[in-house]
């Protein structure tokens, strides 16, 4: 065990290490400062001139959000046309039918939304055709939306008056060309020479050692697993996802695919101290998010590294922890680190399978996405975070008797209210659709037989779990569920795009809001918002809004299930 | 309007870029590896017999088993089993691929079997056992195949792949390539 507590160990500190150069190099990327990647800039070009786009012109933040939805509403028709006819496009060597109307509709919302919640199997429910122009797509261009988006808000809370935050085509083509590809290049490589394969070939056919006929799936695997990660997409090419031994070959493709998903989101949280010139700002919320993260993390690892109790009776050697649903080559603790950091950070890929953790590791996994705030997805993290923050500004504000003030800005009324919606929005979704699929389920258990895997509180937690994950935009699931259902593809859907957009609008208003204002200068008086006494703050926050919220339905669920075993 | 010509504009620009051009130079990248990119195979007198990646189904007695399958390791169609612990029908489950166990390796106790051995992998194609999950197996072989326990265990140590750098991660021993050096060292009788 301890080789593999010290893997995730070095890891971590791998990924804080590289984290604080790549935020400095994001700040720089755009606020247009000299970088090494500038021999790009005549690309960059190439692509505005063509598109008729002048990246230098200054957008208010309402014309960052039309920017942002208009090129999203293309991007969705675009994707369910293709789905919905993949079957009959070219690139299609294996032969795999076209999408329903329910199924294309939730693959390409899912898709549209960073969340890649999948109700089908990559090996037969997509093409070649599809997975590259579609899917892959969406997972640059979404996660350089989630990015751009983040960059408006820097912009704003810069400390000076103006409704002038940039351009919107400006920070997303540069989230692509200067972050997402290069970073992708490397990781696809290092994938393609650890054994991953990458190849425009259809099924491969051989004979086992015992005479089995065996088909084996493959593609552009490589290629794609990169984006997955380090666009925190997490659609995996196969249907058993990081946990495939062609998407992650090896202990260390493991290491250098959750090291992928880590780097941006922590990235960005530095580049937020360098873009603001805060550097103090950004290590507090690092920190913060980090206490979260340890605290979701050390359950997990407790649970999953001591065996299942219901194997106890047995007598059986769980030396190595509890292994159902996890492979070998990884091992109980990079497991559970994987899918911990995987769930709080909205990436969703998975390289264990959930359902079959034991009750309170799941309880910790959707309790990171019922949070969504510690680390998160690409640039979206930060602006779940900024809602928090908003929120604990204000009530700190309240405690002390002074106005609540932000970087120099105060926060008033209206702020206020969109921060509380937005956070209020969350356990709306989760809940009510919850609430409404057990309901269904509960007046038909015979015709909905097909729905739930497993009986019980254990059943309850796979149907939580579906919404949790579609809320936090984050895709994981309890693979259990079978959910390509009509109910499964339409709900989740909407739930998706609700979740999605209202939380990017919600922050970039107020960060707009917070622009325009009259810069109030900072002294004696001033609430810190850098100090630790501050993170302390904002963890009770989350705890009080997102905890106490989801409480009633945790204990229904897994912890129902883990005091029944 | 405006807005939604560039839209569409920039969008077919970035699916050449991004859904084009990138995969195409991964393609190119992919062609140096080993095995080509398109997956390495292991052959037997120059015939593919599997994956070196991939999980294979071992179920005769003389041969080193994989873990369980839930998608009885289909490489088309991968998956868990996506079982609760407390869903009754699994726990009666493992209980049966303990007893098969057991009974397919007289003197092996409940204490000494690995839960990886009856327990279904996350994609249901793990091609690795832990060293512990294969040595419980010796006897068995050694006594199938008429050849010394030691020497088999001289072989799992030969088979065992370190952790990474000697430090990080578990050790394991890739199953597939230890039956093909275990059919060298000892041929099946016939």
């Amino acid at each position: 065990m301890t080789s593999q507590y010290l893997g995730v160990a070095v890891l971590f500190a791998f990924a804080v290490l590289t984290a604080v150069p790549l935020g400095r190099y994001i700040a720089r990327v755009f606020q247009g400062q000299r970088t090494w990647t500038d021999f790009l800039a005549p690309l960059e070009n190439l692509l505005y001139r063509l598109s008729g786009i002048d990246p230098a012109k200054q957008m208010s933040w309402k014309q960052h959000l039309l920017a942002l939805l208009s090129i999203n509403l293309v991007w969705f028709v675009y994707a369910f046309a293709l789905l919905f006819t993949q079957g009959a496009l070219p690139l299609n060597p294996d032969g795999n039918p076209s999408q329903s109307a329910d199924l294309a509709w939730n693959t390409a919302v899912s898709f549209l939304v960073n969340c890649n919640i999948q109700h089908y199997s990559g090996e037969t429910g997509a093409t070649y055709l599809t997975q590259l122009v579609v899917l892959m797509f969406l997972q640059f261009v979404t996660a350089a939306t989630g990015i751009a988006a983040l960059a408006v808000v820097f912009e704003a809370l810069r400390q000076r008056t103006t409704e002038q935050l940039g351009n919107f085509w400006f920070f997303f083509v540069r989230s692509i060309t200067r972050l997402l590809l290069p970073l992708c290049l490397l990781v696809a490589t290092i994938l393609v020479f650890s054994g991953t394969p990458n190849t425009l070939q259809g099924k491969a056919q051989c004979i086992s050692v015992e005479g089995d006929t065996v088909n084996v799936s493959r593609g552009p695997v490589a290629a794609f697993v990169a984006i997955k990660e380090l666009g925190t997409n997490g659609g995996g090419f196969m249907g058993a996802n990081g946990a495939h031994p062609l998407e992650n070959p090896t202990y260390f493709t493991n290491l250098v695919e959750t090291w992928a998903h880590l780097i941006i989101p922590f990235a960005v949280v530095f580049a937020l101290g360098f873009y603001l010139q805060r550097r103090r700002l950004g290590w507090m919320i690092f920190g913060t998010m980090t206490v979260g993260f340890l605290m979701l993390l050390g359950p997990t690892l407790y649970y999953e590294t001591h065996g299942s109790p219901a194997l106890s009776s047995l007598g059986v050697d769980q030396s190595l922890g509890a292994l159902e649903g996890k492979e070998i080559r990884f091992g109980a603790v990079a497991s559970a680190f994987w899918g911990i950091s995987s769930t709080i950070i909205s990436v969703g890929s998975v390289n264990s399978m959930h359902d079959s953790w034991m009750p309170v590791s799941g309880a910790m996994a959707q309790l990171g996405m019922m949070i969504n705030a510690f680390y998160g997805g690409c640039g979206v993290g930060v602006l779940n975070f900024l809602v928090y923050l908003i929120i604990a500004v204000f009530i700190a504000g309240l405690m002390v008797g002074r106005t609540p003030e932000f970087l120099g800005k105060k926060v008033e009324a209206a702020e206020v209210k969109i921060a509380i919606l937005i956070a209020l929005l969350h356990p709306f979704l989760i809940l009510a659709g919850t609430a409404l699929a057990t309901y269904g389920y509960n007046h038909d258990p015979a015709g909905l037989s097909g729905w739930l895997a497993n009986p019980g509180a254990h059943g309850f937690s796979e149907m939580l779990y579906e919404y949790t994950s579609a809320a936090a935009n984050n895709g994981s699931g309890f693979e259990g569920l079978g959910d390509n259902t009509p109910w499964w593809n339409v709900s989740i859907g909407v739930v998706l795009l609700l979740a999605r957009y209202l939380p990017i609008i919600g922050p970039v208003a107020i960060a707009g809001l917070l622009a325009r204002k009259k810069l109030v200068p900072e002294s004696a008086g001033t609430l810190r918002t850098d100090t630790g006494t501050f993170a302390v703050m904002i963890l009770a926050v989350i705890w009080i809004i997102a905890a106490l919220a989801f409480f009633p339905a945790l204990t229904l669920g897994p912890l129902a299930e883990h005091f029944a075993l | 309007m405006k807005l939604f010509r560039q839209s569409l504009i920039l969008t077919l620009l970035l699916i050449v870029l991004c859904s084009v051009l990138y995969p195409l130079a991964i393609l190119g990248i992919a062609r140096l590896a080993p095995g080509a990119g398109e997956g390495q195979t292991l052959s037997r007198h120059g015939r593919v017999v599997g994956y070196a990646r991939l999980g294979q189904r071992f179920q005769r007695p003389e041969y080193f088993h994989s873990r369980p399958s839930a998608v009885d390791y289909n490489a088309a169609g991968s998956a868990g089993s996506n079982k609760a612990p407390s869903n009754p029908e699994y726990q009666a489950l493992v209980r049966a691929r303990l007893d098969t166990f057991l009974r397919q390796n007289p003197g092996v106790q409940a204490a000494e079997v690995p839960a990886e051995l009856l327990t279904a992998s996350g994609s249901g194609l793990d091609p690795d056992l832990s060293p512990r999950g294969v040595l419980v197996q010796v006897a068995r072989i050694a006594r199938l195949r008429g050849v010394e326990a030691e020497k088999l265990r001289a072989l799992v140590q030969q088979q065992t792949e370190s952790p990474l750098l000697g430090l990080l991660g578990p050790a394991r021993v890739n199953v597939l390539r230890l039956n093909l050096a275990l059919d060298e060292l000892a041929p099946l009788r016939r």
